[in-house]
């Protein structure tokens, strides 16, 4: 049962193989590097679909996680142990291979940890501290759950351009590439522009092929039974306080997961990805595409971050979304882009053609 | 052992100076259905909700297959056997029939997150298996030709029904319905009668709230009245109907009078 809700994503999937081959035809593989970026942009949007649209948990912090997760991964694939290298302990590491010695683009050499050691201490902080914070506030609901997860991102936020070790305004640059199987890896130079292309896109399709297939069990419609009425789900046996705060964790390492991602695709970040400003722009993406609405979501999430990051919107940027996020909410609060509306239409126009 | 089905044991619940459920102490043996009457504000739901676990009492305890389950959060309770409907219909709105039925089955899901979005062969044959379950209720409720409606788009008759049909999905032991026949027809609640007496011959106990007293006085095979949070009486339907107590209650001082005399 219920194949035919991969359809849509062998569908995405020879749309973005269509895509590339169009535009290495017409020579504009530039917009490659934008499109990548946008698609992790867009793994945080898929994650807050999540939270939001389904679980009905609204997170303005959702910027903070995807900063704990590069910022992780930065400081740890960038601190230098070279002077520590006699140390017992790091010599065990290296014998596990969690610390690997590179070259910097200085031709200076350095040893640090390896970006793969980086990533799973990056999703294991992100894990408890998502826990810590979804314990104290996911029994929170509407403004007060949204003033708590704004107050997370603000304390993020504060901490990344405060403490030395993230670099303060400048962040965190010279990241390494990661190198994921012999070949391929996250590395933003230009001959790695296709490559990563699609290694973005392979990330974006499991993340939503787990989204879909999470939707689709019990503990899709027990979330969004939650959402509907709390209290009846509560009775009939669903355990809401777990399944919120499972969702909560699931969306903070989703969007953690893109942020280590393009960090290393960056060879930085800095703290422009940690504003108020990001954590809204996803919710209004959200909002955009509709909701309880994953595709609409994935789509709103790499049209908008295309277009923000070709610079369509100017200096304009963050009111944009800003102007989004004002409009949704009194236009469409239900979203933009929800299923109902496409039947209407279609079921419209199928009765014009008939008609 | 004490083997009395259920049982609350000097129940007590404030709300600020309101005591809403006063010392309250009832018994339901196993395959009855026993109804709870009084007047407006008399703590009917609030009583409901201290059983279910959506309110927990300040004092008071409650026994179920002579096990403490005072104070338990609703879905522990709910996994003990123990559902409920809501005075007011809660559907989940824009969910399907289906949906609303297959919610039901939650507790029966054992698949956690992991194995939910890895769609391993458990997690889809459990669920194949739930959709089954979820459509052979709908069959007995007759509602299966609705069954892919959205739920707030049906008559609020049928709405009644779903919710009953989506508690009955729990499988409890102990069923709660909350004025089920508030708000439906004369043949509605004729229907529903019948349907209250099928879920007791299928050996689940029913406690019902119910405003209705030809229903009441129907199907029920003991009655407690409540008033202002006090149970001030408690017996067989007939010995209830003719309780001055109740009759003042229900109908004022000066009929009481007169059918007293
Ligand atoms: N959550 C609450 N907070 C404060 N007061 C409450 C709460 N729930 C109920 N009450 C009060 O407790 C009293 C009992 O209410 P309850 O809903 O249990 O009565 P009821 O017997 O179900 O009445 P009805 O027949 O109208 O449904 C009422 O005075 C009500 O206002
Ligand atoms: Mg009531």
């Amino acid at each position: 049962m219920g194949f035919r809700k991969y359809i849509p994503v062998i569908v995405t999937a020879l749309m973005v193989v269509g895509l590339q081959i169009v535009l290495s035809l017409t020579g504009a593989t530039y917009y490659l590097t934008q499109i990548t970026m946008s698609a992790y942009y867009a793994l945080v949007v898929i994650g807050l679909c999540l939270l939001m649209g389904y679980a009905g948990q609204v997170s303005l912090g959702h910027a903070g996680f995807f900063a704990i997760g590069g910022y992780t991964s930065a400081v740890l694939t960038t601190c230098n142990l070279i002077a520590y290298r006699d140390n017992s302990l790091i010599a065990w590491c290296g014998s596990l291979g969690l610390v690997t010695q590179w070259t910097d683009i200085y031709g200076k050499d350095i040893l640090s940890f390896s970006p793969w050691a980086a990533l799973a201490a990056a999703l294991l902080l992100t894990s408890l501290i998502a826990v810590l914070i979804g314990v104290s506030i996911i029994h929170l609901k509407g403004h007060y759950l949204a003033m708590a997860t704004l107050g997370f991102g603000l304390i993020i936020y504060r901490i990344v351009l405060g403490a030395q070790i993230f670099g303060q305004a400048d962040g965190i640059s010279n990241v390494p590439p990661f190198g994921l199987f012999d070949g391929l890896q996250v590395n933003g130079r230009l001959p790695f522009r296709t490559q990563n292309y699609y290694i973005a896109w392979v990330m974006v399709i499991t993340t939503m092929m787990l989204a879909i297939n999470l939707i689709d069990s019990h503990i899709g419609r027990a979330l969004r039974s939650i959402h509907q009425n709390e209290e009846a789900a509560h009775s009939l046996g669903v355990n809401t306080y777990r399944c919120k705060l499972f969702t909560f964790v699931l969306s903070a390492l989703i969007a953690a997961a893109g942020g280590i991602f393009l960090t290393h695709y960056n060879g930085s970040i800095g703290p422009s990805e940690v504003t108020v400003m990001k954590s809204i722009r996803y919710v209004a993406i959200v909002a955009v595409g509709g909701m309880a609405n994953l595709w609409g979501a994935l789509f709103m999430g790499i049209l908008l971050n295309f277009l923000s990051l070709r610079g369509v919107f100017g200096s304009y940027d963050d009111a944009v979304f800003g102007a989004i996020l004002i409009g949704i909410m009194l236009l469409a609060p239900q979203g933009l882009l929800r299923k109902p509306d496409f039947r209407a239409v279609l079921s419209f126009l199928s009765k014009r053609s008939h008609g | 052992m004490d083997n009395t089905f259920f049982e609350t044991k000097n129940l007590h619940r404030f709300f600020g100076g309101l005591h809403a459920v006063n010392n309250v102490s009832v018994k339901v043996p196993q395959g009855q259905i026993k109804a709870v009457i009084g007047p407006n504000g008399a703590g009917k739901t609030t009583f409901f909700n201290l059983i279910a676990g959506t309110l927990w009492p300040q004092e008071g305890e409650i026994l179920f297959r002579g096990k403490k389950i005072t104070a338990q959060k609703p879905h522990v309770v709910a996994g003990l056997g123990i559902a409920r409907t809501f005075q007011t219909t809660r559907l989940f709105g824009q969910m399907t029939i289906l949906e609303n039925i297959m919610v039901g089955r939650h507790l029966r899901m054992r698949s956690g997150f992991l194995a939910c979005m890895l769609n391993l062969p458990q997690t889809w044959s459990q669920d194949r298996e739930s959709k089954a379950r979820a459509l052979a209720i709908l069959r007995d409720f007759g509602l299966l030709e609705c069954a892919h409606e959205t739920a707030s788009n049906l008559p609020f008759g049928r709405q009644r029904l779903v919710e009953i049909a989506r508690s009955l999905a729990t499988e409890p032991a102990l069923l709660l319905l909350d004025e089920p026949a508030a708000g439906l027809n004369i043949y509605e609640t004729k229907e529903l009668a019948e349907l209250i007496l099928k879920i007791r011959d299928q050996g689940i106990t029913c406690l019902v709230v119910e405003h209705d007293m030809s229903l009441v006085m129907n199907i029920s095979d003991e009655v407690i009245v409540l008033d202002q949070g006090v149970k001030i009486a408690e017996g067989p339907p007939r010995t209830i109907q003719r309780d001055p107590e109740v009759i003042r209650i229900y109908l004022g001082d000066d009929h009481a009078q007169n059918i007293e005399s």
